[in-house]
């Protein structure tokens, strides 16, 4: 089984959000970037099929020079090796489009990706690929066994959860619950000295367009002081939501 | 030309977030000078469509897209946006709609913009307002393609009356083997609950708690407000609730009406998961917890003291306003 993981390099969580070029552009000075966090579930599980079922995986990130650490450090955690597609990711689909190509070409089984990256929010690119691929598709997946060429996938939806069963080439959007908190892996000595050997293979891009630009940053407005109730007089807290946030 | 929205239903009721897309949708319509036009699945009477400005109706009927079925809700979607010549798609943000999207959205060679929060800014060039960095910040963003796809953030634009004619009309798409390469086995969901992304009100606990046998008072307080229930990260991580409650950056997002924080510090990534919800109440013993700075009402107080306290006070509200 041949599997790609998709990395995008995000904002560490605790980061403050500013922008530079009059809002055009994500401030990234003392921003510390990371692995995005539903990228990790779905690398954890990835490092389990390798181990248990003699998966080969690699991990890819469409992105510049500055996104190499980040791919370092997916190879520390225990991938074979890593491709960095040299463009900068400018929309969902054109980074759909990337990641086809290497996808195709590199024939590979199980394409995992994250629900949603963290900066971007997008929660479009594993569908794009999954549809530029002719791809089977399981989003929010929060449990997947193989066997053979057939999956089965456990999907989050709105209330509950639902089993299904497809085959390969597949292409899963994951989250937490997908791999246990306690099993996600914090790269050790060994792991980051082997990670320095393994090929970080740097490809030139396809010729693609992009269907979307983001114009312009904002900051959400100020919010108002904090209105303090006394612990006494809860029947005023019930007023408030009531006559003045109307929202009971 | 016909503005076209996808309406969800569960036996036969449509969501809330299927009336807030609606309402949304005949705005956009209004603005295009074109009508709306809903897809439904499955559903005998669509006439609720009726009072939030939807001119038509195409229903399916068919029996294999009982459960939902992304790739083949994706192929009957774009079908109808041919059908009727549409040139922006509106979708909600539930899990069933943002797994369709994407997949819509290669089908119809159309950009796709998702957690939008407003009406389009403009509509040449076609600008819309969606968050990004997880409520963190707003990204105005450009859709060049000539099909736009828009999901709406639940629960950002609200109810709006209009009233339409909802004419409707079955429609029978062509469906292929491969639509089914996807099969749903199983459904485990529970009944009659409230999920976290429909709810208007949401309670949420956090390590505060101390454990999960002092969650009695948190369901208590949850069935009195009809609120969906929540937890903070470390919550779930010790098994005290289950993963589908975590919410923040990491976990559900959530834009409800009211989203009251029980014993919840107010971490940053906690709060940027559910900045969104428009008035928020924080229950903590600590006067020096983040979350005061981030809420609209707060009691600084044990809330094994007060939460009880205030259930009490809710039901009696609930009584003599009902
Ligand atoms: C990469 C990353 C991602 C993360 N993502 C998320 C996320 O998505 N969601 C999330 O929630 N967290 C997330 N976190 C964790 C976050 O940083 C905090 O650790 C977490 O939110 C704290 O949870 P808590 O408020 O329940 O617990 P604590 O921080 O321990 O706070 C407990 C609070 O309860 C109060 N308290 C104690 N006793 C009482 C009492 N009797 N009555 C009233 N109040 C009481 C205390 O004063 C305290 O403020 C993430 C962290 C990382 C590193
Ligand atoms: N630039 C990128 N390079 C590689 N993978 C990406 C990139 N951007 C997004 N992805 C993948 O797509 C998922 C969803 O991203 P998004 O559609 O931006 O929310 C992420 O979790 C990644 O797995």
């Amino acid at each position: 089984m041949k599997i790609l993981v998709c990395i995008s390099h995000v904002p560490d969580t605790t980061s403050k959000i500013n922008f530079t070029d009059n809002n055009t552009k994500f401030d990234t000075s003392g921003v510390q970037f990371v692995i995005n966090p539903n990228d990790e579930f779905g690398l954890t599980r990835a490092m389990w099929f390798k181990e248990k079922q003699g998966a080969t995986v690699d991990v890819i990130n469409v992105g510049g020079p500055e996104t190499e650490p980040t791919l370092r450090k997916a190879l520390a955690i225990g991938a074979d090796s890593a491709i960095r597609v040299n463009t900068p990711a400018t929309d969902g689909f054109q980074v759909a489009k990337q990641l086809a190509k290497i996808a195709k070409d590199g024939e590979y089984d199980l394409i995992i990706a994250g629900r949603e990256s963290l900066d971007y929010n997008g929660g479009m690119v594993p569908g794009m690929l999954a549809a530029l691929l002719n791809a089977n598709f399981v989003n929010t997946c929060i449990g997947l066994e193989v066997e053979g060429e057939k999956a089965t996938a456990i999907r989050e939806i709105d209330g509950g959860k639902e089993t299904l069963t497809t085959s390969f080439p597949l292409v899963i959007g994951t989250q937490k619950g997908l791999v246990e908190e306690s099993d996600l892996r914090i790269p050790n000595m060994r792991g980051i000295m082997q990670a320095r050997k393994k090929p970080l293979n740097v490809v030139e891009p396809v010729e693609t367009t992009t269907q979307t630009s983001i114009e312009k940053f904002e900051k959400p407005a100020p919010r108002g002081a904090i209105k303090l109730i006394d612990a006494d007089n809860l029947d005023e807290l019930i007023n408030l939501l009531h006559n003045e946030a109307k929202v009971i | 030309m016909s503005v076209l929205v996808y309406t969800e239903s569960e036996e036969g009721k449509f969501k809330k977030a299927s009336l807030e897309v609606a309402s949304y949708a005949k705005e956009v319509a209004q603005i295009l000078q074109t009508t709306v036009t809903a897809v439904t699945f499955n559903t005998k009477d669509a006439s609720e469509l009726k009072n939030y400005g939807v001119d038509k109706v195409l229903n399916i009927t068919n029996e294999k897209l009982g459960n939902f079925n992304a790739e083949a809700y994706a192929d009957v979607l774009k079908q109808a946006a041919e059908k009727e010549g549409s040139k922006v798609v509106i979708l909600s943000q539930s899990a069933n709609s943002k797994y369709v999207a994407p997949l819509l959205a290669v089908h119809l060679n159309a950009g796709y913009a998702s957690n939008v929060v407003n009406l389009p800014e403009s509509a040449d060039p076609f600008m819309v307002k969606r968050t990004a960095f997880t409520n963190k910040a707003f990204s105005h963003t450009k859709i060049d393609t000539d099909i736009k796809i828009i999901g709406l953030s639940n629960n950002s634009f609200g109810l709006r009356e209009n009233q339409g004619n909802a004419t409707a009309e079955e429609f029978t798409p062509t469906l292929s083997e491969a639509d089914f390469s996807v099969k749903v086995i199983n459904v485990d969901k529970a009944k009659d609950k409230v999920t976290i992304a429909d709810a208007d009100i949401v309670v949420s606990g956090g390590r505060g708690l101390k454990g999960p046998e002092n969650w009695g008072m948190i369901e208590d307080l949850a069935e009195t407000l009809g609120a969906a229930l929540a937890c903070s990260k470390p919550v779930s991580d010790m098994g005290w609730r289950p993963h589908s409650e975590h919410v923040g950056q990491t976990g559900k997002p959530v834009a409800s009406n009211l989203y009251i924080a029980i014993g919840i510090s107010g971490a940053i990534q906690h709060l940027a998961g559910v900045n969104a919800s428009k008035v928020k109440v924080v229950i903590n013993n600590d006067p020096e917890a983040p979350f005061f700075k981030a809420a609209d009402y707060g009691v600084v107080g044990d809330a094994f003291e007060i939460v009880p306290k205030l259930t009490e006070k809710l039901k009696e509200f609930k009584a003599k306003n009902a």
